[in-house]
């Protein structure tokens, strides 16, 4: 349950201040959406913009294999407000995390979002279990398989949120028992194309500056893996703050070590920020941190099948 | 008791599914006879497979891969599996190691308990939309006569305004056709209590990322920390004095909140909710792993600050030690072959489903059962324990919640008991955080900034990580062959309170606690929601393998 601050008319700036949040707070947090997206900070406004358009395009978001820590990571956004902002924004008609109605109340809403006369975007978070019919995962009955059928190709956009939606995910490494699989592998063929915004879980800000890309009627330039490249266009690696250590051979030979407490590079402890496209250390988590900062090797979580192809995650 | 529960006359089935606002998938089934449920299942709709995935990996890394078991839950399962390995190397940890994961769990637990009250379980207690009829001036008065901390009329005008807009709009949001709507005989609230709780509703959403972010400071994001290692933490930058003062700083707002907020509003709402004293009481034995063990004394359970314990048939007068080879694990009513209860560790795994609506077999969980009896985890569980065992913070806390709602400690054994222990346990915990930050505090200033030690895998081992979660009591198992992994097991909470019943028939305590719930609209059973909520379901967590054919090991050290 999340409040809309205006029901998306116009004035919403007016209406955040009331609530307690200047203007400047505001542009504050579209600087932080816009260096995300990749855009200067004086691009604030024109996200500022996208932020607050009068219409209030229905969202549906659905859950499939996951660990429902995308979610929880929506709602950590880093500014207080961002959650009247997404809901000054989007009308959210269906999320089972924090919809108040379940069962065939909950059902009864979701087909109404997804026969909206405006149409409806949709945003999935988890895989889709294929083994064994589907039958790995149902909600109401139905197999997520078929949910996701049904719905997605009816949607005007689709976007993945987090690395199980865009690749399958933890439930899809080796031996894969369940034959979980992304939404684009799952359902290319049907037509969907979705933005993958991946990471285990995604940086917030990458999510919204997804929709506010979405809302600004944009096309969002993709990589090979389907992820906006104004997210995912560097390597974690060349914009490490630990790079100058790197580059002057300055390496951590172990976490309890001088090298380690004077935050020298932690790539010979198996850091896999070379191998990993994404913004994590300019835009951080949660304002204050991102994994390298606190000393951990980067895991490589917005990689395709990185729980395979990069793990053993520390090397000995 | 002044109020009276209402009920329909209603006899026949009743399918919640999705049952929302939890973590993961869940179908309730029950029967309701003459208004009143007298039969129910739980199934669980998921099956993920994690521990098939784990064997053959390198042991370090089975943290990263447990972490995403699940997002609610995030670090317990992180800190399960480290502890595991840790256990498995037999190294003791330096005592800030210690600390820091003390005060990143104790503010997941702030976190986890806050956004399951506001967010996760208040609107099956609160009309948000009745709040449009309350009178600001009188809900002013409310506040202040439950909490010191200031609410002015103005901003709970507000508050009213925006959910009249919302209301008035007709794109109603996660609102959209809630049970409440149109009103609901089950809901008891005035409108200024409802306004009230909407407004703290909004404050919650505000304040969680704050408890978030000062977990953060020590886990480098959230959800999904990654600052753990076997050997201790890495987060050296969060030991400078800045982020020790952001810290103390997101800290001290939280315990605030608590203080001030969420104990009042659990205050006010049990008030109005007192016959939910009578209902859903469930299972009579009630299991704890105990939690925060002291500097340096991972591995040591019996040095924790919660002391592990199992209190039976209600009985308050005596706790039991916990006894794990006393775990079976059933399937006869679960999506798997097999018809006889095992130890988890002797346990098979043949993924067989049926169908949905099946009412033979029905769950993608399987039945844990403790001593053959049916048992209940988490924060009931917790303070039943530690208030049976004279734990001085926890009796002082839940005296003074019994108190203030003219409740025997009896009547903590219901679905209102169970929201209140989560409270309570809420603030316990945070209070006690700010005795490890001291701690650390004063280690740092000392100049021992020592956080960690080096360790490796060993070429063979076992061990057991044990953790208490906001869900109850979690356990990681593993079993190393040529420094890799050979089996690992999780035994986790909700498996406990929401499985399937077991091969006797006896039900979960969930299933036993929905028997009896009256049930006054079909269509709309908010009281199912209200019992299944109280117990925070975390799905993903429950759904596991515990041995397959190719992970055949039985050598699993017992504690």
């Amino acid at each position: 349950m999340r409040f809309s601050i205006g029901l998306g008319k116009d004035g919403v700036e007016e209406r955040l201040e009331q609530n307690g949040v200047s203007r400047r707070d505001f542009l504050k947090f579209c600087s932080a959406v816009a260096v995300a997206m990749g855009l200067a900070p004086s691009m604030a406004p024109s996200v500022a913009k996208a932020l607050t358009q009068g219409k209030r395009p229905v969202v549906v978001y659905l859950h499939n294999a996951e660990c429902t820590g995308c979610s929880e990571a929506l709602l950590r956004t880093y500014q207080p407000f961002l959650d009247a902002i997404l809901f000054d924004t989007i009308s959210l008609e269906y999320h089972e995390t924090i919809m108040q109605a379940s069962g065939e109340m909950a059902e009864k809403s979701l087909e109404e979002a997804i026969n909206h006369p405006d149409g409806f975007i949709c945003l999935v978070e988890g895989a889709i279990p294929t083994a064994d019919d589907g039958t790995f995962g149902t909600i109401a009955g139905h197999t997520m398989y078929d949910n996701c059928k049904k719905i997605l190709p009816k949607a005007k956009a689709v976007v993945a949120i987090g690395t199980c939606a865009a690749y399958g995910g933890v439930q899809a490494a080796d031996p894969n028992p369940t034959g979980a699989k992304g939404i684009n592998e799952c359902f290319e063929e049907l037509g969907v194309k979705a933005i993958n915004i991946a990471g285990c879980p995604p940086n917030p800000l990458n999510m919204v500056g997804a929709l506010v890309a979405l809302l600004q009627g944009k096309d969002v330039e993709l990589d090979d893996n389907g992820r906006p490249l104004m997210f995912f266009g560097e390597t974690v690696h060349d914009q490490c703050e630990r790079l100058p250590h790197f580059e002057a051979g300055e390496f951590a030979p172990s976490f309890d070590s001088e090298e380690a407490k004077k935050g020298w590079c932690l790539y010979e402890l198996g850091c896999k920020g070379p191998s990993t496209y994404n913004n994590c250390p300019k835009v951080l988590f949660n304002e204050v941190g991102w994994p390298v900062k606190g000393g951990h090797p980067c895991i490589g979580c917005s990689e395709p099948n990185f729980w395979d192809d990069l793990s053993p995650f520390y090397e000995s | 008791m002044s109020q009276v529960t209402p009920k329909s006359n209603y006899s026949g089935p009743v399918v919640v599914d999705p049952l929302t606002r939890i973590e993961g998938h869940l179908r309730i089934e029950v029967e309701v006879k003459d208004g009143v449920v007298s039969e129910a299942r739980s199934c669980g709709t998921l099956f993920r497979g994690l521990e098939n995935i784990l064997v053959g990996r390198d042991p370090r890394d089975a943290q990263h891969f447990t972490q995403r078991t699940c997002g609610v839950c995030t670090y317990t399962h992180a800190l399960a599996s480290t502890r595991a390995l840790e256990d498995a190397m037999g190294i003791e940890l330096p005592a800030n190691a210690t600390h820091i994961r003390n005060i990143m769990l104790g503010m997941l637990f702030a976190h986890d308990h806050i956004v399951h009250f506001y967010h996760l379980h208040a609107l099956d207690f609160v009309d948000a939309a009745a709040a449009v009829n309350a009178d600001v001036k009188k809900t002013a008065e409310l506040a202040k006569s439950i909490s010191k901390k200031p609410t002015s009329e103005k901003e709970l005008q507000e508050v009213k305004e925006k959910v009249a807009k919302l209301v008035e709009s007709g794109q109603l949001g996660p609102f959209s056709n809630a049970y409440f709507l149109g009103g609901h005989p089950s809901y008891y609230l005035t409108p200024e209590q409802n306004l009230l709780a909407v407004a703290h509703y909004l404050e919650a959403l505000k304040i969680q990322v704050k408890v978030a972010r000062a977990m953060a400071i020590f886990g480098s994001k959230n959800p999904h920390p990654q600052t753990l290692i076997a050997g201790g933490v890495t987060c050296y930058n969060s030991l400078e004095k800045e982020p020790l003062k952001q810290f103390e700083e997101l800290y001290n707002e939280t315990l605030t909140f608590i203080e001030n907020t969420l104990i009042p509003d659990v205050l006010l709402v049990g008030g109005a909710y007192k016959d939910w004293t009578k209902i859903g009481g469930g299972a009579v034995n009630y299991l704890s792993f105990g939690e925060f063990p002291a500097p340096g004394k991972e591995r040591d359970l019996n040095s924790r600050w919660f002391k592990p314990g199992l209190v039976k048939n209600r009985d308050l007068s005596k706790v039991y030690d916990v006894d794990f080879s006393k775990i079976d694990e059933h399937v006869r009513h679960s999506w798997y072959e097999g018809e006889t209860a095992r130890h988890p560790y002797e346990g098979e795994t043949k993924p067989k489903f049926t169908k949905i609506g099946d009412t033979d077999r029905y769950s993608w969980l399987k039945a844990p059962r403790y001593d053959g009896m049916v048992i209940e985890t988490g924060p009931l569980a917790s303070m039943v324990v530690a208030y049976a065992q004279g734990h001085k913070e926890t009796k002082e806390v839940i005296d003074f919640v019994l108190n203030a709602l003219g409740l025997q400690a009896s009547d903590l054994f219901s679905t209102l008991g169970r929201t209140a222990a989560r409270a309570a346990e809420c603030l316990i915990i945070t209070r006690q955080v700010k005795v490890w930050f001291e701690e650390l505090k004063k280690n740092i200033a000392k100049g021992d900034t020592k956080i960690c030690v080096n360790a490796d895998v060993p070429e063979s081992g076992k061990g057991v990580g044990v953790v208490n979660a906001p869900r109850g009591g979690l356990s990681h198992w593993i079993v190393i062959e040529d420094s890799k992994i050979k089996n690992f097991q999780l035994v986790v909470p909700s498996t406990w309170n929401l499985g399937p019943r077991d091969a006797k028939g006896n039900m979960s305590a969930v299933e036993e606690s929905l028997i009896g719930t009256p049930i006054a609209d079909p269509k709309r059973p908010v009281e199912i929601l209200r019992t299944v909520h109280s117990f925070d379901p975390c799905m993903a967590c429950s759904v596991h393998v515990i041995d397959n054919e190719t992970n055949t090991s039985r050598d699993f050290r017992i504690l």
